[in-house]
């Protein structure tokens, strides 16, 4: 672990560098937060509500989950459902947060964990590419959680704040903004024919998946089967080797 | 009205959850052993989530996004750069939909 040595210039770089890396997707978050506010507004909650959510769970597709079960009636509020939601459409964070064990050290466990506190979908995938190509550090996945989080926090307050009907991010093609990424990462990656057929399986799970059940499932489905696939293939070409 | 003990209630869960989640992996991942299947697989993770991600969004869209989403690969082969291949795929999306509605 390099990063416990460097100089605190150095690690204020790759937190800058981690924030920059992540623009292209914070356009999107934006785009998208502008949007949650204009519904949370719709949906009841007040100022207090949307600062609290939007700062302590800070993830966007629990948080338009529980748009859809949220009431402006606080007794007739389904809070264990809500926390249910929650929790399904974040299980996919396990697979996202184990990936990033390598970056820190072996020891003072707690303070890493916390910090998955500022893991995003879009940083997470900034920081695998970063790592992937032998680069990427705390400080890397902290500035991009640190961009997100203030992209989604101010146009989360603006949305509400203008509460009117604000574009649909699709009509200007920013709904594509996370797939062209993501996209453009997955073929970064790209170490060699290995990869082929773990990524189709991937793929082809995740399709299926998300044409049986609705919500984040089939990132779940699809990363656990593909890596799984992944690793069956490796192991058994090394073991052929030995 | 600020708000209310049941919506603190859930917002508070909802958080809870959330890090509870985000926290496992990162504490599951010490558990696994550093060699073999257990490694392999943490090594995989990373691509099949990626490719899992993007393809329902390329596949359920129709043409549209699967042109965009060729368009963005070319050009992200072509030429390595993330921002690059983003704003081509956000274009052609953008540009395609106004030729197809109008």
């Amino acid at each position: 672990m390099t990063d416990i040595a460097a100089s605190p210039d150095s690690r204020m770089d790759q937190f800058l560098a981690g924030a920059r890396a992540c623009v292209p997707v914070a356009i999107s978050v934006a785009a998208y937060g502008l949007v949650w506010g204009v519904l949370a507004r719709g949906a009841g909650l007040s100022l207090l509500e949307v600062i609290m959510m939007s700062a302590l769970v800070f993830a966007g597709s629990a948080q338009f989950v529980a748009l859809d079960l949220w009431t402006a009636t606080p007794a007739a509020l389904p809070i264990g459902a809500l926390v249910l939601a929650a929790l399904i459409v974040n299980l996919r964070y396990l697979l996202l947060t184990a990936t990033l064990r390598p970056l820190y050290p072996a020891k003072g466990l707690l303070g890493g964990a916390l910090s998955m506190y500022l893991v995003t979908d879009e940083n997470w995938a900034m920081t695998v590419a970063a790592m992937a190509r032998g680069k990427g550090s705390v400080a890397f996945l902290m500035g991009g959680g640190a961009l997100a989080w203030i992209a989604w926090m101010s146009t989360n307050l603006v949305g509400y704040g203008l509460g009117s009907a604000i574009d649909d991010p699709s009509r200007w093609g920013l709904d594509f903004a996370f797939t062209a990424t993501f996209l453009a990462l997955l073929l970064g990656m790209w170490k060699g024919r290995g990869d082929l057929v773990p990524w189709l399986v991937a793929a082809l799970a995740a399709i299926l998946t998300s044409r049986l059940v609705e919500g984040s499932w089939h990132i779940l489905v699809g990363g656990v089967v593909g890596s799984l696939v992944g690793a069956y293939l490796e192991t058994r070409k090394n073991a052929h080797k030995s | 009205m600020l708000t209310s003990p049941e919506a603190v209630a859930a917002i508070l869960g909802m958080a809870i959850v959330t890090m509870a989640v985000k926290a496992s992996g990162f504490l599951l991942a010490d558990r696994l052993p550093r060699d073999g299947f257990a490694a392999a697989w943490l090594r995989h993770i990373p691509g099949a989530v990626l490719a899992a991600l993007v393809a329902p969004a390329v596949v359920t869209g129709g043409v549209v996004e699967a042109i965009a989403a060729a368009a963005t690969a070319a050009v992200f082969i072509l030429s390595k750069n993330l921002f690059a291949a983003m704003a081509i795929g956000v274009a052609t999306v953008y540009t395609v939909r106004l030729l197809v509605a109008g």
